[in-house]
C-alpha cells in the first residue's frame, strides 16, 4: 500500500518549498523529495543593465542577506572594470560585511535555529520561537539580542544607506566614508558585540552541550552525511568572509582543490532536475552521481560548518579557541554532523565581531580616499564572498561600455540544495517506519533542513506561533485519510 | 461575545523576503503591534496553511499585507484566496505595488529565462536539456510545480488592492504609521499610497544646491566620477530618479551618496513613472542641436531599465513585446 | 481573424500653430492622403508628454507621429526643441520595448506645408503597412495562460 505524505509549505526555508514523502508497501520511506517552486530569472534580466547597477539589483535576490549579494556584486565590478579598491574602501567593505555576518548569524541562532535547542526539540511547538527562548533565558538577554542586532545593522545603515538593500558599492571603492565620531561610536558597538558573541556561545554550552539528549541528537546518525566541504580561506587557510581563495576538502578532511574566483567554472557545475526550479551544484572533478554522499559523489556543502571544515582554523584568537573546542568535543576534523552547523555559526559570529574591532581600532579607516576611478575598458569578472549561508558567486560579462551581456550566479544555499534533500531523506528514512507517522516526524523534518539556514529563512520569528507544518496522509486512492497539524 | 483582536495576515509572492525583514526591523515596536492583533497567516513564521485560510469566513481577516510580485500560478491562487477572506488588502513593498525588481523579467519571457537558467549559463551541466516541468515523474511518482508565467504582474493587476505601502523595502516609520492608521480606522480614501504625495526632491537635503535653471551638458555614470556628497546628482550629470519619485523614504540612498532609483514609485499625478522621468530628463538636456542631442542620448545606456527599474509591470506598456512565435 | 488587408492605426499629435494648420490646408485643398492618421491637436509639440505616446501604443496604435513647427519657429520659442530631445530619448527607449524605431516619428510641418503633410501621412502609412501590425497585447503577454 503506497502512501504519499505532503509537507506544504516548508517554512523558514526557501519560502515556497514543499516536501513529498513516499512510503513503500511496508510503510517505510522509499523517497523523500524537497521541491522548490520558485524562480525569478535574475541571470536573464540582468542582460542589458549597466554593470554598476548590479550591486543595487542583485540584493533583491534575498532581503535577508542583501549585503552578501551587494558585496559579491561590487567585487565582481572590481574585476570587470579591472580596478582595485583603495585600502580604506576595502576596510570599509570588510567592516560592513562583518557587521552583517554578525547580525545575520545572531538572527538565525536566536530567532530561528536556536529555539530547537534552547527550548528543546520536544517542547510544544508554540514555545519554539524567540519568545520561548526569552522565556528560558530571560527578558534581559532577549533585549540584548535585539539591541546588538539593531546596533550592527546601524553600522550598515550608516555606511551603506539601507540595511535592507545596501547601495554604497562601486567598482574601485565605496560611495561613503567613515568619520572619527562614528568610528568611535561603532567601535563601542563592536566591542559589546564581541561580548555578546562570547555570551551566545556560553548559552550554547549551558543549554545544549551540557544536555546529553541534545548531544546525542547532534552526534547521531540521522543527521549526518559525509560530503565534500567548501569555503573561502585567506593566505593562511583560515576562515574568511569577504575575500580569499576557495578551498574544498574531501569527506576525510584532506585538501581536494584550492582555486581563485575566476577559475570557478573549472570546478563547479550545476545539475538540473525537472521536479524543482532550483539547480544542484556539484564538483566537476568528481562528477554528478546523484543524491549520494561520500568521496565518489560530487555533492559538496557550504556555510558555517563547511567553512570551518574546509579551513585550518579561524582568523581571530577567541574564535580559534572555540573552533578547537568544537572539534575536540565532536571528534576531530571534519565534522559531518549537520546539527553542528548551529555551533559553527556562533563561532563565525565571534570571528566577525573580533574582526570588526580590529578594523575599527585602526584609525586609518577614517581616511577619505575611498574610491579609485576605473580607467580600463570593462570586460568580464567574477566576485566571490562567503554569504552567511555559503559560497556566493557572481560572474558578469559586459560590452565595452559596461553593459551586461551575460550574468551567471551561483547563490549560496543552492550549493546546499542537494545536501538538504539528502538530509531530509535520511532523517525521514530513519524516523518513519512501518507506516507510523507522528508528531516526531514533524520535528525531524524541520531539524533536517534548519541547520543549513537556507536563504529566505527570514528572522520574523519574534512572535508566538506554531511550527507551520501540516502533514497530509493519502491512501492509494488519493483520499485524505489523516491530517496532522502543528 | 469577546472583543476579538483584528485578524492580520502576511503573505509573500515573488519576493526576496526584504519586506518580511522590514517587519522585523520594527524591533521593539513590533511587540506593541503583536499585542494588538491576531496574526492568522504568515507562511514564513507560523503554522497556518492554505486550508486554514480557505476555512475562514469571507472577510474575516481585517487586513492582509501582501508583498512580492505575481510570477507563478501558485501566487495568483493565494492572493485571490486572501482577497476573498480579507476586508482590506495592502500591497506591501515595491514588488506588489509596482512589480519591483522581478518586474525586469518583463523584458523577457518564460522561454528566454528558462533557457538562460537551465541551458546556457556557463556553469550548468545539462546535456539532456532538462528543464523544470509543471508535471514530472520520479521513480514512478508524480510531482507538480506551479506554472511560471511569461509576464510579471503587480498585485493590483490580479486582485483589487485597497492601499499601497511603497518602498524596497518600506521604511519602518511608514509601516508603523500604516499599521496604526489601520488599527485606529483612520485611513485615507481607498487606493491611496501610504506616503506623502510629493516628489523626493521636495525633501532632499541637496535640493538647495540645484541651480535655478537645471541643465545637463554631459551625463556621468556613477562609476565614472567622484560623487560630490553635497550636490544634487542631476546637477552633477548623474541620473537620479528623485523628480519622478514619491517621497517618504528618508533619502537613505542619497545619504549614502548614491542617486535615487525610484523604488517608491511616482506621485498620484503621474500615470507612468518611467515615461514621466524621461520627459523631465530629456527636457533638461542642454542642447538644441540635433547631432548633439544624438550624442548625449547615446550615453544614456539603459533608459527603460533605469527609468522603470522598479515599475515595469505597472507601466503603460507593461512589458517588451513578446516574440510572435511561441 | 483577418478582416482583409492590414490597415495601420496611426495616431498623430499635431501642434496647433503649424502642423495642425498645415494639415487643415491639405484638407481644404482637397489633397488625397491616407485616412489612417487619427489626429489630436495640441497647442505645441512640446506639450506632448511621452506618456501620451506610450498610451497610444498600449491602446493599439501601430504608429505614432508628433508634428510641430520647424526649429526656430516655435510659437512658444523652445517647445519644439523639448519635443526633439524627448523624441530622441523616447525612440531609444521604445526599442527596448520591442517597438521598432520606424513606428514613432517626429516631423516638422509648417502652416503652409499642406503638401508635406500629405507626403508624411502617405509615407508613414505605407511604411507601417509594410512593417505590419504592432499587436502589443496590452494586457501583458499571453494572459490566457494565467489561471482563471
Amino acid at each position: 500500500m503506497t502512501q504519499r505524505i505532503t509537507i506544504d509549505p516548508i517554512t523558514r526555508l526557501e519560502g515556497h518549498g514543499k516536501i513529498e514523502i513516499f512510503l513503500d508497501d511496508k510503510g517505510d520511506v522509499d523517497r523523500a523529495i524537497l521541491q522548490i517552486p520558485e524562480l525569478r530569472g535574475f541571470e536573464q534580466f540582468a542582460v542589458g543593465r549597466p554593470a554598476e547597477e548590479m550591486p543595487r539589483i542583485t540584493p533583491r535576490i534575498c532581503g535577508v542577506c542583501p549585503t552578501a549579494h551587494h558585496m559579491a556584486s561590487t567585487k565582481t565590478l572590481d574585476a570587470v572594470f579591472h580596478v582595485t579598491p583603495t585600502p580604506t574602501a576595502r576596510k570599509l567593505r570588510e567592516l560592513i560585511y562583518n557587521a552583517f555576518m554578525m547580525e545575520d548569524h545572531t538572527l538565525h541562532f536566536f530567532f530561528l535555529g536556536g529555539p530547537d535547542f534552547v527550548v528543546g526539540p520536544q517542547a510544544p511547538a508554540a514555545d519554539r520561537n524567540i519568545l520561548g527562548v526569552i522565556g528560558k533565558v530571560g527578558l534581559e538577554i532577549g533585549g540584548k539580542v535585539i539591541k546588538v542586532r539593531r546596533e550592527c545593522r546601524e553600522i550598515i545603515n550608516y555606511l551603506a544607506g539601507k540595511v535592507i538593500h545596501p547601495v554604497c558599492g562601486l567598482p574601485g571603492g565605496v560611495s561613503k566614508g567613515l568619520d572619527e565620531e562614528h568610528r568611535v561610536q561603532f567601535l563601542e558597538t563592536a566591542k559589546s558585540a564581541v561580548e555578546f558573541a562570547k555570551f551566545a556561545l556560553q548559552i550554547f554550552d549551558d543549554v545544549v552541550l551540557k544536555n546529553k539528549t541534545y548531544v546525542d541528537i547532534i552526534v547521531g546518525e540521522a543527521y549526518k552525511i559525509k560530503t565534500y566541504y567548501m569555503g573561502l580561506v585567506d593566505s593562511k587557510n583560515k576562515v574568511t568572509f569577504y575575500d580569499g581563495d576557495i578551498r574544498v576538502v574531501t569527506p576525510k578532511g584532506e585538501q581536494f582543490i584550492k582555486f581563485k574566483a575566476h577559475e570557478y567554472l573549472q570546478h563547479i557545475a550545476e545539475h538540473v532536475e525537472p521536479w524543482t526550479y532550483i539547480k544542484f551544484p556539484f564538483l566537476k572533478k568528481v562528477g554528478w552521481k546523484g543524491f549520494t554522499e561520500g568521496a565518489e559523489s560530487g555533492v559538496y556543502r557550504v556555510a558555517p560548518l563547511a567553512r570551518l571544515n574546509a579551513s585550518d582554523g579561524m582568523a581571530t584568537p577567541l574564535a580559534q579557541k572555540e573552533h578547537d573546542r568544537m572539534y575536540e568535543v565532536l571528534g576531530g576534523k571534519p565534522v559531518h554532523n549537520t546539527l553542528a552547523f548551529h555551533w559553527a555559526r556562533l563561532i563565525e559570529a565571534l570571528q566577525a565581531t573580533e574582526t570588526m574591532v580590529q578594523l575599527l581600532e585602526d584609525k586609518s579607516i577614517t581616511d577619505t580616499n575611498i574610491r579609485n576611478i576605473p580607467t580600463e575598458t570593462p570586460t568580464e569578472g567574477v566576485g566571490i564572498v562567503e554569504a552567511p549561508r555559503g559560497t556566493l558567486i557572481h560572474h558578469y560579462k559586459t560590452d565595452g561600455r559596461g553593459i551586461i551581456e551575460e550574468a551567471n550566479l551561483i547563490v549560496a544555499t543552492v550549493s546546499n540544495a542537494a545536501a538538504i534533500n539528502m538530509s531530509i531523506e535520511k532523517a525521514a528514512k530513519t524516523f518513519i517506519k512501518g507506516g507510523i507517522v507522528s508528531e516526531g516526524l514533524l520535528n525531524m523534518a524541520e531539524m533536517a533542513f534548519r541547520p543549513y539556514d537556507p536563504c529566505h529563512a527570514c528572522g520574523t520569528h519574534a512572535l508566538p506561533g506554531e511550527m507551520p507544518l501540516i502533514i497530509n496522509i493519502y491512501d492509494r486512492n488519493r483520499e485524505l485519510v489523516k491530517q496532522l497539524k502543528r | 461575545m469577546s472583543n476579538a483582536k483584528p485578524k492580520v495576515a502576511f503573505y509573500w509572492c515573488s519576493s526576496c523576503g526584504g519586506c518580511e525583514e522590514s517587519i522585523v526591523d520594527l524591533a521593539e515596536d513590533i511587540l506593541k503591534v503583536v499585542a494588538a492583533v491576531d496574526i492568522v497567516f504568515w507562511p514564513v513564521a507560523l503554522d497556518f496553511k492554505k486550508k486554514d485560510v480557505q476555512a475562514m469566513p469571507d472577510g474575516s481577516i481585517a487586513v492582509s499585507f501582501i508583498n512580492g510580485a505575481i510570477r507563478l500560478s501558485e501566487q495568483e491562487e493565494m492572493v485571490k484566496l486572501l482577497r476573498k477572506k480579507s476586508q482590506l488588502v495592502v500591497a506591501h513593498g515595491s514588488c506588489s505595488h509596482l512589480g519591483g525588481i522581478p518586474g525586469l523579467g518583463n523584458f523577457w519571457n518564460r522561454e528566454t529565462i528558462f533557457r538562460r537558467a537551465y541551458l546556457t549559463t556557463p556553469s550548468t551541466d545539462n546535456p539532456d536539456k532538462v528543464v523544470p516541468l509543471e508535471k514530472s515523474v520520479v521513480d514512478g511518482k508524480e510531482l507538480t510545480l506551479p506554472r511560471f508565467y511569461d509576464t510579471v504582474y503587480a498585485l493590483d493587476q490580479v486582485i483589487d488592492v485597497d492601499y499601497y505601502l511603497p518602498g524596497c523595502a518600506p521604511p519602518r516609520d511608514l509601516i508603523l504609521n500604516a499599521v496604526t492608521a489601520i488599527l485606529e480606522g483612520k485611513l485615507p480614501p481607498k487606493g491611496a499610497v501610504l506616503s506623502p504625495n510629493k516628489s523626493l526632491c521636495d525633501d532632499c537635503e541637496r535640493n538647495e544646491t540645484k541651480p535655478e535653471k537645471l541643465t545637463i551638458k554631459e551625463i556621468k555614470r556613477p562609476w565614472e566620477v567622484m560623487l560630490d556628497p553635497e550636490k544634487c546628482f542631476l546637477a552633477q550629470g548623474v541620473i537620479c530618479m528623485g523628480p519622478a519619485t514619491r517621497t517618504g523614504c528618508g533619502e537613505r540612498c542619497i545619504e549614502a551618496n548614491m542617486p535615487c532609483r525610484g523604488c517608491f514609485g511616482p506621485t498620484d499625478q503621474v500615470y507612468d513613472q518611467g515615461g514621466k522621468f524621461l520627459s523631465a530628463f530629456a527636457s533638461i538636456l542642454d542642447t538644441n542641436d540635433e547631432k548633439e542631442i544624438d550624442k548625449i542620448v547615446s550615453t544614456i545606456v539603459d533608459p527603460a531599465g533605469t527609468f522603470y527599474r522598479f515599475s515595469l509591470p505597472s507601466s503603460i506598456l507593461r512589458r517588451k513585446k513578446l516574440e510572435a512565435v511561441r | 481573424m483577418s478582416n482583409g488587408p492590414f490597415e495601420p492605426k496611426l495616431v498623430g499629435f499635431l501642434c496647433n500653430w503649424c502642423s495642425y494648420t498645415g494639415a487643415d490646408l491639405a484638407g481644404t485643398a482637397r489633397m488625397t492622403y491616407a485616412p489612417n492618421l487619427r489626429i489630436i491637436r495640441v497647442m505645441c509639440s512640446g506639450r506632448v508628454d511621452p506618456q501620451f505616446v506610450l498610451k497610444a501604443f498600449a491602446e493599439g496604435a501601430d504608429g505614432v507621429l508628433i508634428s510641430g513647427c520647424h526649429p526656430g519657429d516655435c510659437h512658444y520659442q523652445e517647445g519644439n526643441y523639448k519635443a526633439l530631445r524627448r523624441a530622441k530619448l523616447l525612440s531609444k527607449m521604445l526599442e527596448q520595448f520591442g517597438i521598432e524605431k520606424e513606428r514613432f516619428r517626429l516631423e516638422w510641418v509648417s502652416a503652409s506645408e499642406g503638401v508635406k503633410f500629405q507626403h508624411v501621412c502617405n509615407e508613414f502609412t505605407e511604411q507601417i503597412r509594410k512593417l505590419g501590425p504592432l499587436n502589443i497585447n496590452q494586457n501583458g503577454g499571453n494572459h490566457e495562460q494565467r489561471q482563471a
